[in-house]
């Protein structure tokens, strides 16, 4: 770890103030990400600005769906009773990630933030172009089996390691952004961007932006909606697959799905063409198989991964039975 | 002494618990001396080659830093030598880093930083700036494993390649054979406690607070290495959190320590990190190995041909006994094992939980399987068929087996009759059910150990030995054994172990710790109670006077005649009218010529039932029963315990553990225990551990055979043959991971 400064912010314009001052200053917020990253130098603020006082605790319930304070907690987010009756999937999607003790700390804003597992990005004496950009891909011809298969490029295949923005974008999420010159909303699914030619850029997140909240639209549907976390043990492990799904059921067709995926994609994976090919289809096994190649069709498998793209189409399929059985 | 009042053979809480749950029970790191100062490693990017240049001046100069160790400042080391009687390989030399320029595998340590405290040393190691030539080295293990060799011929070490019978004429003749490859990749201990030293000079006297499973072993070790008389130098380790064999050899990270707090002129601590023990404490070595068996149409075991090619470093030959359960298991006429090691740019591999057997025991007990279904005989009865009743190697009977008793109550408690055989037919809702099961067997170890019995005139004794406690409950069993001996209450006795000072021991390792301390610890108790039969018997004072041994019993620190039990004495009373402070005994215990008369093993049968998704290929196991013979055992709490926690790492090594080198430079990808598998709570069904009883009246005094292993080795099979059971694919590379089981 590298010597840092250490200030707190009690206002998201303090914050933000103190933020856009200094170009290698970091927001510290749960700090189950950021202070891992700092031990292996693979971050190294020159100052922490600790957001854990600004009062972006809430979760409200408002006219267009719930409003979520980027500081509310993994935790308290997951038991909250509107999240677990109006978006069980979200509720499904945090207590699948990590372990009771990082939920406690983790945050909504930060989760939206988090880093990829790599393991060539997390050890700095492999070169990476997210950490140096242009310096090169490690992951490319090493040890690729937990790597994307959706959103890849020749200079990163970094996947996405989070569960609750998988949920989120199934969700149409809104998220809340404050900056110097004011208050900003971009769709979730906007939020994140194919790696370019620099794959450390991951957002549309600005230096000196603040996340405040993230608002879940209100529908009806969502109810019936489901997260499906495949992984290598029972728990305190990231997705090998996951799957978050939500139908809207009409007169046994599909009006309305959502389809987003996870521990596949370099960014929380919106299956667009698979919610097209479900929607005006009737809830079954055939339509279910169509979507899940719909979604992967795109895919494109490493040396060490390439069974991702079957057990994701499987894991789709069984996800989708699961919400169309669910009442 | 009446049955009911002994302490051994009973459940009894570890005394050493309170300690431990409270926070009391000070381990290697936590040693506090004053103006103590701390060592961080640098260690090697590169596989192989040599460091060019070390630039240390900016972490030389970075606040609080006393000093930069490197191979061109270091004080000058000895070289060293294997040390026979130790873990050590038998052929080689230990890596003695600082000591040159070569690089022999990643994460080689290079430089030693010292400051004055953690915070400052970990930084100013990041400032270290290290220059290599790197070589082409060895890091892939089938590359290396084409150039395999045979273990260079030691004195010390029996070859494991044996012959028996004639394997050729019966793979030529046997109408029914199975012929597969098994692997299991690396594994790494990642006991909870991570390794640490704390080392403290005092002129030219060294101390050395060390998680260790063997004192004597790092006294030995840091003579040799810094060329100081083994007199000079104290190791102390009280407590252990986990050491699963890691900690059966003093590895470098102990020597750097000490040569640290030599140039500092301070006590120094160096802690490993959680990623730096992924190479500097070995690992179960890599394996690969062809197995073939041969039988007769009724299942009567013709031929077996066991071939391993396992890893090693480039600098010692590491090998284990992967091949002797195959030798010694099965009552099979015609057998033939072949060892080749694959040297590697890696750190020399060592001990892990079950070492070699249960590397062995995966592939015997697949192919022993796969055999049951070629024949379409139920695997319980393809190994009873073929039951060795005596040792089919050395032709000595056993001195005590209970195989048959461990397959037929453990099935019963399973309910394996309700197995159909048939793969892939049992459900359960969506899921596919599987019944699997595996022998297991571990040798039984014994070493010459000695302890120290301090009857004292208050009533209470103090037992010391030098040996250690990485979690078996070695306190409590040999307060237990002590106070049998002694005939007092378990409350009256003190264990005192991990400390050089103490009486001589072997290592904590291969569950040979009952057996050989306990075995001590009871002759030098049985000894001071012999001692004070004879003061009272020759005092005309006492209520015993003139009594012979026989007619004399002793309990709750009370001596009294056995046809007359009110009349009697205490102890302490008996200690006091001699004006004696106490009685106190040293013993060497050994083996005898048992060992030359008697195989010695014991033996255990475990039954798995797993749940396996059909789509998705996610293996859970559901519930465990395990079998286990082990002679006596002391203390049946903390050997259930002991049970379940080596059942959990076999359950580990079926389906998660894994440690993945990257072979463009041999450097550790998941050095961490996010990304290195092992099992958590939610992985670990109900488990049933239970020990059939067993008299052992040949083994050691106390009649105790070692069973830690017994309930790992053996688990990692049994698990396999479930999901072969349940999905009719046979995965025989482990771990058993969700890929492997996907039918594309």
């Amino acid at each position: 770890m590298e010597l840092f400064t250490y200030d707190r912010a009690s206002e998201p314009a303090t914050a933000v103030k103190q933020l856009g001052g200094d170009a290698r200053a970091k927001l510290l917020a749960g700090g189950t990400n950021l202070l891992d990253h700092m031990k292996l130098l693979v971050e190294t603020p020159s100052r922490l600005i600790d957001i854990n006082p600004l009062p972006l605790t809430k979760i409200e319930l408002t006219d267009n769906g719930v409003r979520i304070g980027a500081m509310v907690r993994n935790s308290d987010l997951a038991y909250h009773q509107a999240i677990r009756e109006r978006y069980p999937v979200l509720s499904e999607a945090l207590l699948a990630g990590a372990t009771p003790q990082i939920r406690n700390m983790a945050t909504v804003g930060g989760n939206l933030l988090q880093r990829t597992r790599c393991p060539y990005f997390r050890d700095i004496t492999w070169s990476c172009n997210k950490r140096q950009p242009g310096a090169g891909c490690s992951a490319l011809d090493g040890f690729n089996r937990s790597h994307a298969i959706l959103g890849t490029s020749d200079k990163c295949i970094a996947t996405h390691p989070s569960d609750m923005c998988v949920a989120m974008t199934a969700l149409d999420a809104i998220i809340y952004i404050q900056g110097a010159r004011g208050e900003r909303t971009v769709p979730i699914n906007e939020f994140y961007i194919p790696y370019g030619e620099d794959p450390a850029k991951e957002s549309v997140l600005e230096r000196g932006e603040l996340i405040t909240a993230v608002e879940l639209p209100k529908r009806e549907w969502f109810r019936r909606s489901h997260y499906l976390k495949v992984r290598d043990r029972a728990s305190f492990e990231f997705a090998l697959v996951s799957v978050a799904a939500a139908l809207d059921v009409q007169n046994n067709k599909i009006a309305a799905a959502r389809l987003a995926l996870g521990g596949v994609g370099t960014k929380p994976w919106r299956a667009s063409e698979a919610e097209r090919a479900l929607v005006g289809a009737q809830p079954g096994q055939n339509a279910f198989v169509e979507a899940a190649k719909a979604a992967l069709q795109g895919a494109r498998p490493q040396k060490h991964n390439a069974f991702k793209v079957e057990l994701a189409k499987r894991a789709i399929v069984r996800t989708l039975t699961m919400v169309s059985e669910s009442t | 002494m009446d049955r009911a009042e002994l302490a051994t053979g009973k459940p009894m809480d570890r005394v050493d618990g309170p300690l431990k749950v409270t926070g009391q029970a000070r381990y290697a790191a936590e040693a506090r001396l004053a103006n103590l100062c701390h060592a961080v490693l640098v260690t090697s990017t590169i596989a192989k080659g040599h460091i060019t240049e070390i630039d240390s001046a900016a972490a030389e100069k970075a606040p609080g830093v006393l000093a930069v160790l490197t191979h061109r400042n270091a004080p000058k080391q000895p070289p060293l030598e294997e040390i026979p009687g130790t873990p050590d390989p038998s052929v080689g030399k230990p890596l003695q880093p600082l000591r040159d320029a070569v690089i022999r595998h990643n994460g080689q340590p290079v430089a030693v930083v010292v400051a004055d405290t953690f915070e400052r040393a970990l930084q100013a190691a990041t400032l270290v700036q290290v220059s290599y030539r790197a070589e082409p080295a060895e890091t892939d293990f089938d590359d290396a494993a084409t150039k395999a060799a045979p273990p260079t011929a030691s004195k010390s070490k029996k070859s494991s390649d044996q012959s028996r019978g004639n394997p050729d004429k019966a793979f030529a003749e046997a109408p029914v054979q199975n012929h597969a490859t098994y692997s299991i990749p690396a594994e790494h201990h990642n006991a909870m406690e991570p390794h640490a030293t704390v080392a403290e000079w005092d002129g030219s006297k060294l101390t050395l607070y060390d998680k260790t499973q063997g004192v004597d072993v790092v006294r030995q070790h840091a003579a040799k290495a810094l060329g100081i008389p083994t007199e000079g130098i104290r190791v102390i380790s009280p407590f252990v959190g986990g050491g699963f064999g890691s900690g059966l050899r003093a590895w470098p990270h102990v020597f750097l320590a000490a040569l640290a707090a030599r140039v500092v002129r301070c006590p120094v601590k160096l802690v490993l990190t959680r990623g730096q023990m992924f190479t500097g404490t070995g690992f179960r070595p890599h394996a690969v190995q062809r197995v073939a068996v041969a039988a007769t149409r009724d299942g009567t075991l013709t031929g077996i041909r066991h071939d391993v090619t396992s890893q090693t470093s480039t600098y010692e030959e590491y090998t284990e006994s992967i091949l002797e359960p195959t030798l010694q298991l099965y009552a099979c006429p015609n057998i033939q094992t072949r060892y080749l090691l694959a040297r590697m740019n890696v750190n020399t591999p060592g001990s892990m939980r079950g070492p070699g057997e249960a590397t062995g025991i995966f592939a015997l007990e697949c192919a022993l399987d796969e055999l049951a279904v070629k024949l379409g005989i139920d695997p319980i009865e393809l190994r009873l068929r073929n039951h060795a009743d005596k040792d089919p190697q050395s032709g000595r009977p056993w001195s005590s087996k209970s195989l048959k008793e461990c397959y037929e109550q453990g099935a019963a408690r399973f309910g394996w009759s309700k197995r159909d055989p048939t793969p892939r037919s049992m459900h359960d809702g969506r899921l596919l059910v599987g019944y699997g099961m595996a022998s297991a067997t571990w040798p039984t170890h014994r070493r010459p150990a000695s302890a120290q019995v301090r009857l004292q005139a208050n009533g209470k004794a103090i037992v010391r030995s030098a040996t250690s406690d990485i979690g078996p409950g070695t306190y409590t069993s040999m307060t237990q054994i002590a106070a049998d001996a002694l005939g007092l209450p378990v409350s009256l006795v003190r264990f005192e172990l991990g400390d050089t000072r103490f009486p001589l021991a072997p290592v904590e390792g291969g569950s040979m710790t009952v057996a050989s301390v306990g075995s001590a610890v009871y002759e030098a108790a049985r000894a001071v109670h012999d001692e004070i039969l004879k003061l009272a018997s020759g005092d005309k004072d006492s209520p015993l006077h003139r009594a012979a041994a026989d007619q004399i019993g002793a309990a709750k620190g009370r001596l009294f005649l056995k046809a007359n039990e009110a009349r009697g004495e205490q102890i302490a009373d008996i200690l006091r009218r001699h004006s004696k402070d106490a009685v106190e005994i040293t013993r060497e215990a050994k083996p005898g010529p048992e060992a030359e008369q008697y195989a010695m093993r014991a033996f255990g049968a475990h039954f798995v039932e797993v749940r396996v998704d059909p789509d998705l290929g996610m293996v859970r196991v559901a519930r465990v029963v395990s079998a286990m013979a082990a002679g006596k055992i002391i203390n049946p709490k903390t050997a259930g315990s002991q049970a379940i926690g080596g059942i959990v790492g076999g359950l580990g090594m079926a389906l998660e553990e894994e440690t993945i080198h990257d072979p463009r430079n041999g450097r550790v990808v998941n050095a961490n225990l996010a990304d290195y598998h092992v099992p958590v709570n939610a992985d670990i069904p109900e488990i049933d551990a239970f020990f059939v009883d067993e008299r052992d009246d040949h083994v050691n005094p106390v009649g105790a055979k070692g069973m830690a292993e017994l309930a790992l080795v053996g688990v990692a099979p049994a698990v396999a043959n479930a999901v072969f059971h349940a999905t009719g694919k046979r995965v025989r590379d482990l771990p058993i991971t969700l890929d492997k089981l996907l039918e594309i």
